[in-house]
């Protein structure tokens, strides 16, 4: 056992409302720079949609994070390290500028410098690679809130690859959100991508972080990464990326797109991993039991015998204790409601979600059914707006059952809060239902509810 | 699952060969297994990233945008530069069981220092160049500045044509305020001071800068225009029912619902801060219902979405309403609820019926004036009337307004031995005609339970509700519903569903649920409510029928219960103090106060396109009040009666009116203003809108984009108020269709501003149209306060770095303004005496007027012409211009002589006004010094009772004098003893406290919810009967059919003005209902243009539609599109989405056309804002006054203007644009 820390996060998808302001703030303080301007190191997606850049998860196409090769041995999607190499000057599988989006300014200043005129004056869009007259097809988030419809969602690589068919009709409309940041993997497909090891993993908190000065513009860690969150600074050649605000993290102080989360949906916190299990688990030839196996790699902090490695591997008592405290952890283990994103990748991503519950019982409605009552919770579930199948697609590899799980948890907590509520007795049967006592359910209710600055970082 | 260990490692044997040579021209640790690349020491890059987050400063501050956030922020500063911002999370805790306020903020106030260095910010005073070469040559000609003004005036549509079309030059902060004053004199002098209007909105998002220009407006005898109103955000239900302006919860309470409807309203998008608590709230077994036409947001959140149609919202509250009265009130009774009602509603209240052909239609509160004995009772007509249960004999009951002047004591809702009696069922009945609107060509035929007392047949208003919403009983006359199902007869839920498509099943179950949830939690039944259902024509309407719904169930008053309204309003908190400083009153008293809708649709000659009469919106059953009568003849009217204000008042400058009728009648002038009326020689300004004398001149904004976000007719105010070009297509109306009380000129003006002012950071479509932009200071350049409803805090801004370039505050511009203006006085204008026309208005004895709210005329001989009871009080004020300048920067004496009265209670300032003496230092004419913006803030906050304990504690100590009641326990001892200073909200958000200048008990850590005073203390509601009201009897109202809730679908725009119906196809594309709600990427216009913003969604306007319309009229997503009616013409692209309902498209909300807009192909001029296709109507009953809670106050009551029940047709254009 070789006992590593990482910082990770935890964002409730059902507690986010879109609004972007993780990207604003993210974007203020980290890139806008030239050269940086397309860069989103955050950003936000409406599912059903394309995501950034667009159809990033369509790894057929761009070949990012790993893949067991015949002999079941990791190797990277992008294809063995001998044959990167050799084509080490020619990479197909980049996304172009058109992919993120073509960034653009307008002219403000005619509006206060045009000479008396026939018209009002307005400021045309000017392109801000070229400074060319622009025409905007295309922008940071161009499908905000099913913008474009059918005809754009169709594409999103989540949707094309499901079974059922979804109707994008005006009565079965859903969406939900998807903030992302960098996942600061435990198996990051980057690190391994770049010929010039200018990526690295901070070893006292893993977080992911280039070195310009070793950084070659290979761009290798751009194909490499399956979530698209290294860009290329076109100013400066360098790759950049989402530095889970280190600065800050060393004084204590959440990220900025954690801290500036109106929807206080974000959780940070330590976790112990084992770094001697990454590789095997990494390696599950069964995508769908990934997501147990990433589990596995991380460590249960209160345990004596890890507490014991951990401070043998260098690890200093605080950090045990705040990894003991982690409401990251609490969220994967305690609660059982955080899954990663894409575990397919194999990557290990340390940024994990819980899936979107609502709305509910709206399926229900007319059949006179009310799914907040307890008796009708996991039928409700099953009627969800948004299909499980999407979200497994999205953070199980395919597998409904840890999904349904986690939603009717997060549902049997609604109906069992209600009676307290509303000053009745605590029905005790319902977090038995769920396979969770009831003093559990009520501090599942206190993190994601009351969720108050300390307890969420 | 067993943990697996085998065939694990990386790929072959060569490349790991090379990947470890690779790795050794790196000396790093790589993991054993070469996947990775672990650093502890070396890191270069960690250095560098570091050095990007370094910073040299902090400052607390906000942003002055009106979304009623009231977010504080950290504002980061490095070598002297703003570079980003960040929410801060230190407001007081709300206590360990719930969510905290941290953080709040949103995507465009992260975005706001975007706006610092970018190439929008004005940085220097600009004129129009032909205005200002024109006063350059004028000035050097004739030298006197106000005589150089008057000769550039005299050639005005020059510059006016040039309006909007670029061509500004530099000028300097001194030549700009020169000019600015030179007009203002001259205006006051030629044509009176009623003729300048200042504009500026939602004083909360920053009250100094508001109360700065307010300030010189008020003390120069200028109107100051209401905003509330004007944007259609006050809902007139408000007053109507509550007698309130609006008062609402903190986001807080909304954690404390058990149901949460929410209607209308995009929580996510429009009060993103306070979404979470919706969010979280949830967790805890709240359902939340979301009623709206699309799949919005907050649709994504909710439980259950009903996609009612747009405009239908009332409806489906109807039958909401009926589900409730039916299992709630009449197949079960639930006792609380029916307490309730008792207490706190005018449902037990008696109502007299009268004949009308084999039946009866309801007519007037029956009133202690109706009952023997009343003879010697001078308010005994205010005094409404209930059937006591044990006598069953009629009892007056303390509360109502007739007990609120005059006898102390009474004023208040204990009912001591009484029981009402709600409904008089099991008697005699008789058959009532009531309105229908929904199609149907008929009127209802229902009937009541009466009882005869002396001369009066009467019921009560809760059996008249119970006929309204068809709740059937045995025995009663009329046609009934015979089931949920029925759809033949309004209020089921079957009858709603053909109206709004929602299911019936669905709409009868939400209300059950509604309800049965109030009776558990003992109200804590919550709707909040917003602009998709407020701006609507019909909006109070759609209103009344929702606070229907929390009133029968018990829930308004009560935390976790109740309306949540919000849009636009933002809560003053410290009310007292802002309006004593704002208004000048200080100084000199009463201010002018104008409505801000009848002041543009007059001066917009929007009036002028009106092809309907007014009774287009009467009661099948009402009295021809309205037949030949136009919009414009009722606001004259309304002026004339004192109900609304109306500046500019008279065809004279008010000045020499004084000077006329001082001269006249010393001891009376206003006598002499009414014999001048009476005689003819003097007319109202409102009964000529047109004549050059009663054109407003003179125009400044600030903190506003009026012409730019919201000019609800955009090409009407450039044509006619403007003179510049504009896109209206409609004609004006025809001989046949004129006013007949207001006088028609052939030529309409175009041009009526001779100036038009505008202070900003940015450029907008109001400062594109300014003769002069003056470059305001941002919100991180500045000292100020800011609070809202939505939170229970009072904070500061201050500067995070000085104000750059030439930019200034804008209590410094005023301040400048003050000073030219005082200095040019002297010789022009000097102490003047000015005749101010003031309306009937609410929270004073004015409210007594209009006994029965009976409409008379004194104009038509219906009345003598009585200021103050028939017609507007006349009041001479004194104006001392040359001292302007000094006053605005000193504390009055009016202050501690007279004090302050705010919602009728009195406060004595003089102890304050001593304390501001110290605090602020003394002028040298040694008044307390308001010579700073810090000043002001500290005044503020000195002055007020949610933030001075003391004054809190003197105003519960008057009201109970005047209630009758135990209140004086509210503001604990220790409260009573705390200040709040400026300091104090710099360093961080502070609570404010419990106070009679609202309506929520805040103490010991409770959340604010609105009326817990009246439901706890017995403390009356501001209405006729002291009640919250379901039956409105004003002459008008009954006119309009709106005594009681009831649906009234959207405006029937090819009805009104040939329009074609919504899905008709035409050359110009296919007919759809337009509406403009609030976008994600922008406040109001504000973030519109900013680069972030746009970035995150489609840089450019665009018009949402659904997949079926876009193929209808072959337009793929992205596509260029045209819409136009008779208003004007937009151009967009297109946002194509399934999350869109057919027929009907979004432009959302003030798209300003200065971003990306093309020429439309239509007009080959620049395509129009969002207002291009929209235009004002005015509904007649928001004009009521002098009656009760219908009774004018400023931003309280007055007509809406409301833009949603518009039409456009829309189409493809061709795809190579123009700009």
């Amino acid at each position: 056992m070789r006992v590593l820390a990482q910082m990770a996060m935890v964002m409730n998808l059902d507690k986010c409302i879109g609004c972007h302001t993780c990207s604003v703030t993210c974007k203020q303080a980290w890139t806008n720079r030239p050269g940086a301007e397309y860069a989103w190191f955050n950003n936000v997606e409406t599912r059903p949609g394309q995501g950034f850049p667009r159809t990033y998860e369509d790894q057929g196409r761009w070949r990012g994070g790993w893949t067991l090769n015949r002999r079941g041995r990791l190797t990277l999607k992008a294809g063995g390290r001998l044959r990167r190499l050799l084509r080490i000057f020619a990479n197909p599988r980049l996304p172009a500028l058109r992919d993120y989006y073509e960034p653009w300014t307008y002219d403000y200043q005619n509006l206060i410098s045009a000479p008396s005129g026939d018209d009002i004056p307005t400021a045309r869009p000017v392109s801000l690679t070229d400074g060319e007259p622009a025409t905007i097809t295309w922008s940071a988030n161009w499908d905000d809130n099913l913008g474009g419809g059918p005809e754009l969602a169709v594409h999103d690589p989540v949707l094309r690859a499901m079974s059922e068919r979804i109707k994008l009709e005006f009565a079965q409309t859903f969406m939900f959100y998807l903030p992302r940041i960098c996942e600061h993997c435990l198996n990051p497909s980057c690190v391994a991508s770049c010929p010039s090891g200018a990526i690295y993993k901070r070893a006292e908190d893993g977080i992911v972080l280039v070195d310009s000065n070793t950084c070659r513009s290979w761009r290798m860690c751009v194909t490499g990464c399956p979530y698209k969150k290294v860009f290329l600074n076109h100013r400066t050649g360098k790759a950049e990326k989402c530095t889970f605000c280190f600065p800050r993290i060393e004084q204590g102080i959440p990220t900025v797109c954690a801290q500036t989360c109106v929807g206080r949906l974000r959780y940070i916190g330590v976790v112990l991993y084992d770094a001697d299990r990454v590789l095997a688990a990494a390696s599950e030839p069964d995508e769908r039991a990934l997501f147990e196996a990433q589990k596995q790699v991380l460590l249960d902090p209160a345990d004596d015998e890890v507490r014991l490695a951990a401070a043998r591997s260098g690890i200093s008592p605080d950090w045990i204790e705040a990894a003991q405290r982690s409401p990251v952890h609490k969220l994967i283990f305690d609660f059982g409601l955080a899954l990663p994103l894409h575990p397919e990748y194999r990557t290990l991503p340390m940024v994990w979600y819980i899936p979107p519950l609502s709305p509910v019982v709206d399926a229900l409605r007319d059949t006179g059914f009310d799914g907040e009552d307890a008796a009708n919770l996991f039928a409700a579930v099953d009627a969800l707006r948004i299909p499980i199948e999407y979200l497994a697609s999205l953070f199980t590899a395919g597998d409904p059952e840890p999904v349904r799980n986690v939603l009717c948890r997060m549902a049997a907590m609604r109906a069992y809060m209600r009676d307290t509520t509303l000053g009745g007795t605590a029905n005790e049967s319902i977090p038995v239902s769920v396979g969770m006592t009831g003093p559990q359910m009520r501090d599942m209710y206190r993190l994601l509810a009351i969720a108050k600055a300390e307890d969420r970082y | 699952m067993p943990w697996r260990t085998t065939k694990s490692g990386m790929d072959g044997q060569i490349a790991e060969m090379l990947v470890r040579a690779g790795r050794y021209l790196r000396r790093a640790p790589t993991s054993a297994d070469l996947r990775s690349v672990y650093l502890t020491g070396g890191r270069e890059a960690d250095a560098e990233v570091r050095q990007r987050m370094h910073h040299d400063t902090v400052v607390r501050s906000t942003h002055g945008v009106n979304c009623t956030g009231s977010c504080s922020w950290k504002i980061y500063v490095k070598d002297g530069t703003i570079t980003w911002e960040e929410q801060q999370t230190d407001y007081p805790s709300v206590g360990p069981d719930r969510p905290e306020y941290e953080p709040r903020g949103c995507p465009r106030g992260a975005a706001f220092s975007w706006y610092t260095y970018s190439p929008t910010r004005i940085r220097y005073p600009y004129a129009r160049g032909v205005l200002l070469e024109a006063y350059r040559a004028a000035k050097a000609s004739v030298g006197d500045p106000v005589a150089a003004w008057e000769k550039v005036v005299a050639d005005r549509r020059t510059y006016q044509r040039a309006r909007g079309k670029g061509g500004f030059l530099r000028t300097s902060w001194d030549e700009a305020v020169e000019i600015v004053a030179a007009a203002h004199v001259s205006t006051i002098r030629r044509y009176g001071p009623d003729r300048i209007a200042g504009f500026s909105p939602i004083p909360a998002m920053s009250m100094v800068s508001y109360a700065a220009g307010s300030r010189f407006f008020s003390l120069i005898g200028a109107s100051m225009l209401s905003f509330y109103d004007w944007y259609a955000d006050l809902p007139v239900a408000s007053p109507q029912v509550f007698g309130d302006q609006t008062d609402v919860p903190e986001s807080s309470d909304w954690w404390d619902a058990g149901y949460l409807l929410v209607w209308g309203s995009n929580v996510p998008v429009t009060r993103t801060p306070d979404a979470h608590w919706l969010v979280e709230a949830r967790y805890r077994g709240q359902k939340v219902v979301v009623v709206s036409p699309d799949y919005s947001d907050m649709v994504k959140l909710g439980d259950e979405w009903l996609p009612a149609q747009p405009g239908t919202d009332g409806a489906l509250a109807m039958a909401m309403g009926h589900v409730i009265l039916c299992e709630f009130f009449v197949q079960r009774t639930v006792p609380r609820f029916v307490d309730y009602a008792t207490r706190f509603t005018d449902l037990p209240f008696l109502i007299t019926l009268r004949e009308h052909g084999n039946a009866y239609v309801p007519d007037k509160f029956l009133t202690a004036a109706d009952l023997p004995g009343s003879e010697a009772d001078a308010e005994a007509a205010f005094k409404t009337v209930v059937l006591d249960e044990r006598t069953g004999e009629p009892v007056v009951p303390n509360g109502s307004v007739g007990f609120r002047y005059g006898t102390t004591g009474r004023w208040n809702l204990e009912l001591g031995d009484t029981k009402p009696l709600l409904t008089l069922y099991n008697g005699p009945s008789v058959g009532v005609e009531l309105p229908r609107f929904d199609g149907a060509d008929t009127v209802l035929s229902r009937g009541v339970p009466v009882r005869r007392i002396g001369e009066h047949l009467v019921t009560t208003v809760f059996d008249l509700v119970l006929a309204q919403y068809g709740v059937k009983r045995p025995g009663l006359p009329g046609r009934w519903p015979q089931s949920y199902a029925d759809t033949s007869e309004p209020c089921t839920p079957g009858w709603q569903e053909q109206i709004t498509s929602v299911p019936a099943a669905a709409a009868e179950r939400v209300a059950r649920e509604f309800a049965a949830n109030a009776e558990q939690s003992g109200g804590r039944s919550m709707i909040v409510m917003g602009s998709g259902c407020n701006h609507w024509f019909h909006s109070d309407t759609i209103y009344r029928s929702f606070l229907a719904l929390l009133l029968l169930t018990g829930c308004q008053g009560v935390n976790g219960g109740g309306w949540a309204h919000y849009v636009g309003q933002e809560k003053v908190r410290p009310l007292t103090g802002w309006a004593q400083l704002a208004f000048g009153l200080d100084w000199a008293r009463p201010p002018r106060q104008m409505a801000g809708t009848p002041f543009w649709y007059l001066a917009t000659d929007q009036w002028r396109y009106d092809s309907f009469f007014a009774d287009a919106f009467a009661s099948p059953l009402g009295g021809q009040r309205f037949a030949g009568k136009t919009v414009a003849d009722l606001i004259a009217r309304s002026a004339r009666s004192g109900w609304m204000p109306s500046y500019p008042t008279f065809n004279r400058n008010p000045l020499d009116l004084a000077a006329e009728a001082l001269a006249a009648r010393p001891d009376d002038p206003a006598g002499h203003v009414v014999d001048e009326l009476i005689a003819g020689r003097l007319r109202f300004a409102a009964e000529d809108p047109d004549a050059p004398e009663n054109w407003p001149r003179v125009l400044t904004v600030w903190r506003a984009n009026l012409i730019g976000s919201s000019g609800k007719g955009h090409e009407y105010f450039l044509r006619h108020l403007l003179g510049a070009d504009a896109a209206v297509r409609a004609d004006e109306v025809g001989p046949d269709g004129r006013p007949t009380e207001v006088v028609w000129h052939d030529n309409a003006p175009e041009g009526k501003l001779d100036l038009l002012l505008c202070l900003d950071f940015r450029m907008t479509s109001s400062t594109m149209f300014a003769d002069i932009v003056l470059p305001a200071a941002t919100w991180y350049e500045k000292h100020d306060l800011s609070s809202t409803d939505l939170h229970p805090y009072v904070h500061a801004f201050n500067p995070a770095i000085a104000p750059p370039w030439q930019t200034r505050t804008d209590f410094a511009a005023f301040a400048a303004i003050g000073r030219a203006f005082s200095k040019l006085a002297k010789d022009h204008l000097g102490v003047r005496r000015d005749l101010v026309a003031v309306p009937l208005t609410h929270d004073t004895p004015d409210e007594l007027a209009n006994p029965h709210g009976v409409a008379r005329d004194w104009h038509a001989g219906e009345c003598p012409a009585v200021p103050g009871v028939t017609m507007p009080r006349l009041v001479v004020v004194e104006r001392d211009y040359p001292s302007v300048a000094d006053r605005m920067a000193a504390l009055g004496p009016l202050a501690e002589r007279v004090g302050a009265t705010t919602k009728g209670v009195n406060y004595d300032l003089s102890d304050e006004v001593e304390y501001l003496a110290r605090h602020n230092g003394l002028t040298p004419a040694g008044r307390p010094s308001l010579a700073t913006d810090k000043d002001m803030c500290e005044a503020i906050l000195a002055m007020s009772g949610t933030t001075n304990g003391k004054l809190a504690a003197a105003g519960f100590v008057d009201l109970q004098r005047r209630t009758g009641v135990v209140l004086d326990d509210l503001v604990e001892h220790t409260r009573a003893q705390q200040r709040i200073t400026f300091a104090d909200t710099q360093a961080g958000p502070v609570q404010v406290g419990t106070s009679p200048e609202w309506s929520g008990i805040e103490a010991g850590g409770r959340r604010y919810a609105p009326f817990t005073l009246n439901v706890e203390r017995a403390k009356p509601w501001h209405t006729l009967t002291g009640r919250q009201h379901f039956f409105l009897d004003h002459d008008w109202l009954i006119e309009m059919g709106e005594q009681l809730p009831i649906y009234r679908p959207p405006l029937d725009m090819a009805l009104l003005f040939g329009e074609p119906e919504i899905g008709a196809r035409s050359e110009l594309g296919i007919t759809v209902r337009y509406l403009t709600p609030h976008s994600k990427w922008s406040i109001h216009s504000e973030y519109q243009d900013n680069l972030l913003m746009l970035t995150l969604s489609r840089g450019g306007p665009t018009i949402w539609m659904s997949p079926s319309d876009a193929d209808k009229i072959e337009v793929r997503d992205n596509d260029w599109v045209e819409a136009v009616n008779r208003n004007g013409v937009v151009v967009a692209r297109a946002t194509v989405s399934h999350r869109m309902p057919e027929g009907t498209v979004f432009l959302y909300h003030a798209q300003d056309r200065l971003v990306g807009v093309p020429r439309s192909e239509t007009t080959s001029r620049r395509g129009g804002a969002h207002n291009s296709l929209t235009r004002l109507l005015i509904k007649p009953s928001h004009l009521v006054g002098g009656y009760a809670q219908l009774s004018f106050a400023f931003n309280y009551l007055g007509p809406t203007g409301n833009q949603r029940d518009e039409v456009t047709m829309i189409r493809k254009r061709r795809q190579k644009v123009d700009y």
